[in-house]
């Protein structure tokens, strides 16, 4: 992949919006959609009929319980009669997303592109949307013992503790941390201010995953206007620019590696780093929102993008470093712990965080330092896929 | 700006039943036929990204998307799903690469409906939950058959044309290489069919195929390292339609009319009558094509016209020449790539040389199956 | 305020069933072929045994099998018998079953890296199974002891296997 000097079209995104995350909400998919599309296209001062191309996400169909189910939400985003297509890449879809509309913008094919994720994880209602995990194995060999989907996250969070010699307390700051940043954040599902030990007292589910450890399941959508840079110009004075982009996906043998370590996010992150010109993230870049499904994954993540040493994002989050107002803030929205998780929409509301932050307008949650690049990354598969978006003022 | 092309494609399967090989295996030998077919390219060190189009729903598993990398030889690469049909990620690939940042994308697609036990209840769950679904009809395609019936009245197209039509298709079949239902049936045959759901009977949908295609896509100045033999992709675009057929107008393709005019414009097309050489279009169920001549006007009167032959292989506007879907088989979201294979392979030389030597462009359509109108057009070049 | 600037409309869980319009259970039925590469393990796994392919280009040994290396994309076709012994890599207990039901006593479920007589394997990349550990208590876990653990296969008697990954019956933890 070559890097930005060969790439001619600056792609800028300028408008943003959300719809509430909760356990269940009463609009359909296409509602959802239409819900944070208006709310994007508010923001960045245009309508629907501007439009020429929308670039969406979802995750799994099973979920809606609609197969194909990219036509169907898409309507609420005003995809009928234009280019439009849906991508797929599990849980990382929310930032693949703006990925494709990245290409599809700097590529000069679209000119004005809606980048949409949505989620409605409360319709799979019986017996529990987690049941739908079922059928992510390999339907031959891992799905014959009846594993649940919990299962792989507590292999690799024990896996990770024991390599790296973090104990749940250091971990359980991570999930302290995030339902109190979210707080602040208006959409947020499962804010609250609670304590390590409420999280070690929490239901043991797989141990050593215990109930507050986990985000829960949601339904929501997530929406981003992106547009090429004359097009940006005209309507705002803030752009926020894409500086770089990545995506990295490893084999589905899972039980074959070593899970202390996200290599495929290393990759992945190298790949957005290289767009950019980025050499030391850690100095580099101001603001981060790493996936946080579950609170170990902040910090296997941020080693994976290089925001932390190996082994060392624990004491960054015990010395405070990643509060927001730390040297390095780490998921100042309150991240899927905190706001929710319908998981497509989950990554994408992180990527409108950090363009919420890049332009200082998140409000109570906007983070101390002053931000010019900021990078927004989601995970998804068995433990296999890492997308990276960085975003620059 | 990079120009991007068809390097090479791989194929596997077109067969109804492919059992004694799991779908992951085929996907390895189309891949391998591929790599060698675009001069002999590792995927590890010459392939910037891959993308493959599938759903969940036809492969059986939730996030299938976790399966695609190890048989592509993509293991710790980018990598990505579109799910859509084939030539959406033709369509993603193509703007890869026009963006500058990619130089060589492959592109993966496949269907196994072999092992699809409840096809009708997987159709019928991609059908609007809440309006279309309780319906529940007995026969899931009698939506596809008021579009038939709605198009044929307004457009004064009769039974007897569709079935000369498909009678045609089985026949061009027999000239290709990957059509097991290629057959000679004639057109009294065809009229003494009972119909399925009316105006549709069993000869007008196509039977299931297992097939896994793999198609090489770089930029022209990379493909010269690897190969002086390719296909440029001249434009590409992409119209979604509604989840359920029935919510847009029946009577005339209106997707097929937006992507048609984008493509054109973007391809420089005047007069597609006289500028494409060739059609490749979505047959799965017959009427699709004649719906999509309309469409793209090739024709003012489609009944007459196919009567006369025009569409035929020694016709002035040859569609599918040497057999479409309702020969080759259904590969579902493999189809687009079915027909950019068929594209490329005359193109090349490697089919039809003699009477498809001066075929400048040929353009291919493929559509979502069965529920929606989602059309996607691509224009190839020599 | 309309709905789009209030963001959507919650509904608790008595609500959520009171609108709900349609239900629909998909009914989703595949039959998938085993390939040529699961065929050969399942009959390893009927006999006894676990096979697993080599690729001689990179030295990984595939459990279960694959007839291309994804590493090297070259065809394999050297098949190996590994040893249905290993050591745990990672085990958690777990308290919910594949449905979310609650266990009475948590099940106990790990990594197992495989011993490959001849062969070492980094860390990084190895031949390894996930399958049930027995003979490990919730305080194995918990004190991170059962890391590292030497596990056996306990095979199902011969006459009840047929052919899939629960003809073993679990990994037993081997007590020194």
């Amino acid at each position: 992949m070559k890097t930005n000097i060969h790439v001619k079209n600056r792609v800028a995104i300028i408008g943003a919006g959300l719809t509430l995350f909760r356990r269940r909400l009463l609009e359909t998919p296409q509602e959802m959609t239409w819900i944070a599309s208006k709310k994007a296209l508010e923001q960045a001062g245009m309508d629907f009929k501007d439009i020429d191309c929308v670039i969406s996400g979802s995750a799994p169909d099973t979920f809606d319980g609609v197969h194909m189910k990219g036509e169907y939400y898409s309507e609420g985003a005003g995809g009928f009669g234009k280019l439009h297509f849906r991508v797929f890449v599990g849980g990382g879809t929310g930032v693949f997303v703006p990925i494709a509309g990245w290409w599809m913008v700097a590529s000069g094919l679209c000119k004005k592109a809606l980048i949409v994720a949505e989620e409605k994880m409360s319709s799979a209602a019986d017996p529990h949307p987690q049941a739908v995990f079922r059928h992510i194995w390999d339907p031959l060999i891992e799905k014959m013992l009846g594993p649940n989907l919990i299962w792989i996250f507590a292999l690799e969070m024990h896996r990770y503790m024991h390599k790296c010699g973090v104990s749940k307390e250091d971990i359980a700051l991570v999930s302290v941390k995030n339902k109190a940043n979210a707080l602040d954040h208006p959409c947020a599902q499962a804010a609250a201010k609670i304590s390590v030990e409420d999280v070690l007292k929490s239901e043991v589910l797989v141990y050593p995953v215990n109930r507050l450890d986990i985000s829960p399941v949601s339904d929501g959508a997530a929406a981003l206007v992106m547009v090429s840079e004359d097009v940006a110009r005209r309507y705002t004075d803030n752009p926020i620019w894409v500086a770089g982009i990545g995506f990295n996906l490893d084999s589905y043998s899972w039980t074959n590696r070593e899970l202390a370590y996200p290599l495929y996010l290393k990759k992945a992150a190298d790949m957005a780093y290289k767009m950019a010109g980025i050499e030391n993230p850690m100095k580099q870049i101001d603001v981060a929102e790493p996936y946080d499904p579950f609170d170990y994954k902040e910090l296997h993540h941020m080693e994976g993008l290089g925001l932390a040493p190996r082994c060392k994002a624990a004491e960054l989050t015990k010395e405070g470093v990643t509060q927001r107002d730390g040297d390095l803030p780490i998921n100042p929205s309150g991240g899927l712990l905190g706001v929710g998780n319908p998981i497509a929409a989950a990554g994408l509301m992180k990527v409108a965080e950090i363009f919420w932050q890049l332009r200082g307008e998140a409000g109570r949650r906007q983070v101390k330092k002053p931000v010019y690049t900021g990078l927004a990354q989601a995970w998804g598969d068995l433990m296999q896929v890492g997308t990276v978006i960085i975003l620059r003022r | 700006m990079s120009q991007p092309v068809v390097l090479g494609i791989g194929y596997s399967g077109f067969q109804p039943s492919t059992s004694h090989y799991n779908i992951r295996e085929m996907i390895y030998e189309a891949a391998a036929k591929a790599y060698e077919d675009a001069g002999g390219i590792d995927p590890g060190s010459d392939v910037d990204a891959f993308v493959s189009c599938q759903e969940d729903f036809w492969e059986g598993i939730s996030i299938n998307d976790e399966f695609v990398p190890d048989q592509l030889g993509a293991v710790l690469k980018p990598v990505y799903t579109i799910s859509g049909d084939s030539l959406q990620c033709v369509l993603s690939a193509y703007s890869m690469i026009r963006s500058g940042a990619f130089d060589v994308v492959v592109v993966e697609s496949h269907g196994k409906p072999s092992e699809i036990l409840t096809m009708r209840d997987m159709i019928l769950m991609s059908y609007d939950p809440i309006y279309i679904r309780p319906l529940n009809p007995e026969n899931v395609f009698v939506f596809n058959a008021l579009e038939a019936k709605a198009f044929m009245e307004y457009n004064k197209i009769d039974r007897e044309a569709l079935g000369r039509y498909v009678v045609s298709s089985l026949r061009k079949g027999l000239r290709g290489r990957r059509n097991p239902y290629a057959s000679i049936k004639n057109v009294e045959a065809y009229l003494e069919e009972e119909y399925v759901v009316e105006p549709l009977t069993k000869l007008d949908f196509a039977p299931y195929s297992d097939a896994a295609v793999v198609v090489v896509i770089a930029s022209e100045d990379v493909a010269k390292k690897f190969s002086d033999e390719y296909i440029k992709i001249s434009g590409v675009w992409s119209v979604s339609g509604t989840s359920s057929i029935v919510y847009d107008d029946l009577r005339e393709d209106t997707m097929t009319k937006i992507a048609a005019r984008k493509v054109f414009d973007m391809t420089g097309i005047k007069d597609p009558v006289r500028e494409i050489g060739v059609f490749e279009i979505d047959e799965r169920i017959s009427h699709v094509p004649l719906m999509v001549i309309k469409a793209l006007r090739l024709s003012e009167d489609v009944n007459r016209d196919l009567m006369m032959g025009r569409f035929d292989e020694e016709g002035d506007l040859p569609v599918n020449p040497f057999g479409g879907a309702l020969s080759e088989g259904n590969v579902l979201e493999a189809h687009g790539l079915a027909r950019l294979v068929n594209a490329y392979e005359i193109l090349k030389g490697s089919l039809g040389s003699r009477r498809y030597s001066d075929v400048e462009k040929i353009l291919i359509h493929s559509r979502r199956w069965p529920s929606s109108r989602t059309t996607t057009l691509a224009i190839l070049s020599r | 305020m309309s709905i789009h600037k209030l963001g959507g409309t919650p509904l608790s869980d008595e609500e959520f069933k009171k609108i709900i319009k349609e239900i629909t259970r998909p009914n989703a039925k595949y039959l998938m072929s085993a390939g040529q590469a699961y065929s050969v393990f399942f009959e390893g796994l009927r006999r006894g045994k676990i096979i697993g392919t080599y690729c001689e280009r990179c030295g990984m040994i595939y459990v279960p099998p694959k007839i291309f290396c994804p590493y090297c994309f070259t065809t394999l076709d050297k098949w190996v018998e590994v040893a249905d012994e290993g050591k745990v890599v990672t085990a958690v207990a777990s308290y919910y079953s594949a449905n979310m039901e609650r266990l009475k006593e948590p099940q106990i479920v790990g990594i197992i890296k495989l011993d490959v007589p001849g062969r070492t394997f980094t860390s990084y990349r190895f031949p390894g199974l996930l399958h049930r550990i027995c003979g490990a208590s919730l305080d194995d876990v918990v004190s991170q002891r059962i890391f590292d653990a030497r596990v056996k296969a306990r095979w199902r008697p011969s006459e009840e296997r047929k052919g899939d990954i629960n003809d073993i019956e679990c990994f037993e933890v081997i007590k020194t």
